[in-house]
C-alpha cells in the first residue's frame, strides 16, 4: 500500500517537472512527427535520376539515339558531354557525375552483330558477336547506386532498331506480397517506431536518475524510505504513456501521408510496443546507474542508438550481415522489435509465430530492471 | 558514562573511522548525543562535519568502528532507521521545479502520509515556516532564505525524532539565522533530537553540546561553558600603539597559542602552563610596547583557536 503511494508520489512528480519542461514536452510530439516526415519523404532504396556522363566516339545517329533510350529508363541523367576517357574518369573522381557510359566508334556493328538483336547477318565470329555495344564506368564505392548502373547491363536494345521488343518469357514469376509496389515508405514507416522509440525512451530515462544526482535531489531521497525500485518505477510510468503516444503519431501519420496499412491487429500491435518500450526504459535505466553526469548518460545512449538504427535491420537487411554482426544484433531490443512491427502492422502475422522476438524483450526488460535496481544503492559509498 | 545504556543517547558511536582511498576523513570518532537536545559540529571546511553526518544517517558505511542511532546499529538497519531521522543538506536538495507545495506533498506521499493528514501537516508547516504566501512558487525562484525554510519543513515534515542540519545556515541572512534558531529550539522543546554541524562561532555557542572537529579528528567536546572552563590557555586583552609588530614578536614564543587583533586590541591566548600570564607578559622584551594587559573571559574563538592549532601547521 505505501509501496503503491510511493511509486504514485514518484511518478506524480515526473509528470511535474514534464509538464513544466516545455521544450522536453514539446520534443516528445516533434521527434516522431518531424522525422517522420523527413524521412518518409527522404529515404528511398529505388534509385532514380542518377547524374551520369557520356563519352561518344562515334558521334552516329544510332549513338544519340542509345543515349535517349537509356534517359528513357529515368535511373540515370545524362548531364555531361565528355572529349575524352582521361576527361570523365576526372569528372568521376570529382564526384561531377557517378558514372560515364563510354560509346565506341563502331557501335553501330557491335550492335548489329549482337545476338539479342537477333539478325545473325553479316556472318561473324563468336568473339565479335559477344561484344557488349557500350561501356559503363562507374563509381562504385556507393553500391546502391553501382547496383542501379548495373541493373541497366541487361537492357533490351531492339526500340532501337525501331523494332518491337523480343518477349521472352522469364525464368520465374515473381508474385511481390505486401508491397507490389515497392514503396521505401512501407518498409521505413514502421521500422522508424522501433527507432524514434529507442532513441526518447533510452534517452529520457537515462537521464532520470543522474540529473537527480547533478541537481543534489538524490542525497535527500536516499535518506527517504523510498525503495530503489519503486523510484525506477514511478520514474518510467510516464514515459510509457509518451512512448504510446509516440508510436500512435508515426502509425497514424504513416497510414494517412504514406499510405502505409496497418493490417495487423492493434492489440498486439499495443503488447508488442509496450514490451519493447519496457525494454528501452530499462535499458535506460541501466544506464542512468552507470553514467556519472548527463554528458555521459547521452553518451551511452548514442552507443546503443547507432547500432540499434544501422545494425537492427532499419536501413540494411539483417540476413546480409556477417554472423558476428547478427549476434550483436540479436542483443538489442530494436532489432526483435523491427521484426514484430513489420510482421504484425505489414504482414498481419499472428504475433504467437513471432513469440520468440517477445520473450526476448521479456527476459531483456527483467534482467535490466534486476540490474538497474541492484545497482542503484541507497548510500553514498 | 559506562553504566548509561545505548537507548539513553540518541546518537552513540565508537571508534568510528572512514576513508576515502588514502584520505583519512574520519579518525577515532566517538561519539554520545543525548536525546532531546542540540548537539553541534563545529569546524572548518573540509574537516569531516558532512562525513560524520552521512556515516550517522546511513547514507555511507564506516571502515571501521560501529555506529548507533536511536537503537539501531548501522549501516544495518539503515533503511528502517529512515523513517525516523529527517536530514537536511548542505546544498539545496527539493526540487527547483516544482513549488513549495508539491515539494511537500511528494515527501508527504514517500512518508505515507496521505488524504487529511497530509493537508494538515502541510498546512501547518507552511505556517510555521512562514511560507503560505509562497505555497505555489516554484521553489528555485525562492531565496536562500526561503528555500532553508522549506528544506527545514521537508525535514522535520514526518515528525522525526532525530534531526540532522548540514550547515543550514550557510545561505542565510543573521536575521534569518537568528529565527531559524529559534524554531530549531522549538524543535527541541517538542522532543527532537537536533545534531547540526557549523562554521559559525554564534551558532555553535548556543547549542547543549557541541564537538569540535579537524582534520577528521574531534578535538574536544563539551558543552560550551565546560570548553571554555576547560580550555587550555588564559586570554589576555592588551592595548599597545603598535599593534602590527607586537602581534609578530609575541607570535615567535612557545608560551603563545595565538594572537589576533581586534581593532586597537589584541587578544592573546597564553599557555595555561604559564600561571601568571600578565607578569609573563610584563617581563618580556618587548614589554615596553604594552600599554595595558587583562585577563578576560574566553569565547568560544579561543577554545577553537586554541584546540585546533596543531592541524593547520
Amino acid at each position: 500500500m505505501n509501496s503503491f503511494l510511493r511509486i504514485q508520489a514518484v511518478f506524480i512528480k515526473e509528470l511535474m517537472q514534464l509538464k513544466r519542461d516545455r521544450m522536453t514536452f514539446g520534443m516528445v510530439i516533434m521527434i516522431p512527427l518531424i522525422q517522420l516526415m523527413l524521412f518518409g519523404f527522404a529515404i528511398n532504396t529505388n534509385i532514380r535520376h542518377v547524374p551520369v556522363g557520356v563519352v561518344d566516339h562515334s558521334q552516329t545517329g544510332l549513338s544519340r539515339v542509345l543515349v535517349q533510350t537509356i534517359s528513357a529508363t529515368q535511373i540515370v541523367n545524362f548531364t555531361q558531354h565528355y572529349l575524352s576517357i582521361q576527361q570523365a574518369q576526372q569528372a568521376i573522381a570529382s564526384g561531377e557525375v557517378h558514372a560515364v557510359l563510354i560509346i565506341p566508334k563502331d557501335v553501330s556493328q557491335r550492335l548489329v552483330r549482337n545476338q539479342s538483336v537477333g539478325l545473325g547477318s553479316p556472318p561473324s565470329s563468336d568473339e565479335e558477336t559477344s561484344r557488349p555495344i557500350a561501356q559503363w564506368l562507374v563509381d562504385s564505392s556507393d553500391t546502391m547506386i553501382a547496383a542501379a548502373i548495373k541493373s541497366l547491363r541487361n537492357m533490351p536494345l531492339l526500340e532501337l532498331l525501331n523494332k518491337p521488343p523480343n518477349r521472352g518469357t522469364p525464368t520465374f514469376a515473381v508474385t511481390l506480397l505486401y508491397n507490389p509496389e515497392q514503396r521505401t515508405a512501407v518498409n521505413i514507416v514502421p521500422g522508424l517506431v522501433a527507432v524514434i522509440l529507442t532513441m526518447t525512451m533510452i534517452m529520457f530515462t537515462s537521464a532520470a536518475i543522474v540529473r537527480e544526482r547533478e541537481r543534489g535531489n538524490l542525497e535527500m531521497l536516499i535518506t527517504t524510505p523510498v525503495r530503489s525500485f519503486e523510484l525506477m518505477l514511478g520514474k518510467i510510468i510516464p514515459y510509457v504513456f509518451i512512448g504510446l503516444v509516440q508510436t500512435a503519431i508515426i502509425l497514424g501519420l504513416g497510414y494517412s501521408v504514406f499510405a502505409v496499412p496497418i493490417n495487423g491487429s492493434l492489440l498486439q500491435l499495443g503488447a508488442a510496443t509496450l514490451l519493447f518500450i519496457a525494454a528501452s526504459l530499462v535499458l535506460g535505466l541501466v544506464i542512468s546507474t552507470i553514467a556519472k553526469n548527463q554528458l555521459q548518460s547521452m553518451q551511452m545512449t548514442i552507443f546503443v542508438l547507432l547500432p540499434s538504427i544501422l545494425l537492427s535491420g532499419f536501413m540494411f537487411p539483417y540476413d546480409g550481415m556477417p554472423l558476428a554482426a547478427q549476434y550483436i544484433a540479436e542483443a538489442l531490443p530494436a532489432t526483435h522489435f523491427m521484426r514484430l512491427i513489420r510482421g504484425i502492422v505489414l504482414r498481419d502475422v499472428d504475433v504467437f509465430n513471432m513469440r520468440f522476438d517477445l520473450y526476448w524483450l521479456l527476459i531483456f526488460t527483467l534482467i535490466g530492471l534486476a540490474i538497474a535496481s541492484l545497482r542503484f544503492k541507497k548510500n553514498l559509498d | 558514562m559506562n553504566t548509561v545504556p545505548d537507548q539513553e543517547f540518541a546518537i552513540s558511536a565508537q571508534q568510528v573511522d572512514r576513508n576515502f582511498g588514502n584520505l583519512k576523513a574520519i579518525q577515532n570518532l566517538d561519539l554520545q548525543v543525548e536525546k532531546q537536545r542540540i548537539y553541534g559540529f563545529l569546524g572548518p571546511n573540509g574537516s569531516g562535519k558532512t562525513t560524520a553526518i552521512r556515516l550517522l544517517t546511513g547514507l555511507l558505511k564506516p571502515s571501521a568502528g560501529s555506529i548507533s542511532v536511536l537503537g539501531y546499529k548501522l549501516p544495518k538497519n539503515a533503511e528502517k532507521l529512515r523513517l525516523k531521522i529527517g536530514y537536511m543538506t548542505q546544498k539545496f536538495s527539493l526540487y527547483d521545479d516544482l513549488t513549495v507545495k508539491e515539494n511537500l506533498q511528494f515527501l508527504a506521499k514517500i512518508y505515507g502520509l496521505q488524504g487529511k493528514h497530509q493537508h494538515k501537516r502541510i498546512s501547518k508547516l507552511l505556517s510555521i515556516y512562514g511560507l503560505d504566501q509562497k505555497a505555489n512558487q516554484l521553489a528555485g525562484n525562492m531565496s536562500g532564505g526561503q528555500r532553508q525554510r522549506l528544506s527545514l519543513a521537508g525535514a522535520v515534515l514526518h515528525q522525526p525524532e532525530l534531526l540532522f542540519l548540514d550547515e543550514p545556515t550557510s545561505a542565510v541572512d543573521p536575521e534569518n539565522r537568528r529565527e531559524f534558531w529559534e524554531q530549531l529550539f522549538d524543535l527541541c522543546d517538542q522532543g527532537t533530537t537536533i545534531l547540526v554541524s557549523t562554521h559559525y562561532m554564534d551558532e555553535a555557542e548556543r547549542c547543549h553540546k557541541l564537538a569540535i572537529l579537524e582534520a577528521g579528528i574531534k578535538r574536544a567536546d563539551g558543552s560550551p561553558d565546560e570548553l571554555m572552563a576547560n580550555m587550555n590557555a588564559h586570554v589576555v586583552e592588551v592595548l599597545s600603539d603598535n599593534i602590527r609588530n607586537l602581534k609578530n614578536q609575541l607570535f615567535t614564543l612557545n608560551e603563545i597559542i595565538s594572537a589576533a587583533q581586534l581593532g586597537a586590541r589584541l587578544r592573546v591566548l597564553v599557555n595555561k602552563k604559564v600561571t601568571d600570564p600578565i607578569g609573563f607578559l610584563k617581563q618580556l622584551p618587548m614589554a615596553e610596547q604594552i600599554k595595558q594587559a587583562q585577563i578576560v573571559r574566553p569565547s568560544l574563538e579561543d577554545v577553537f583557536v586554541t584546540c585546533t592549532g596543531e592541524g593547520r601547521q
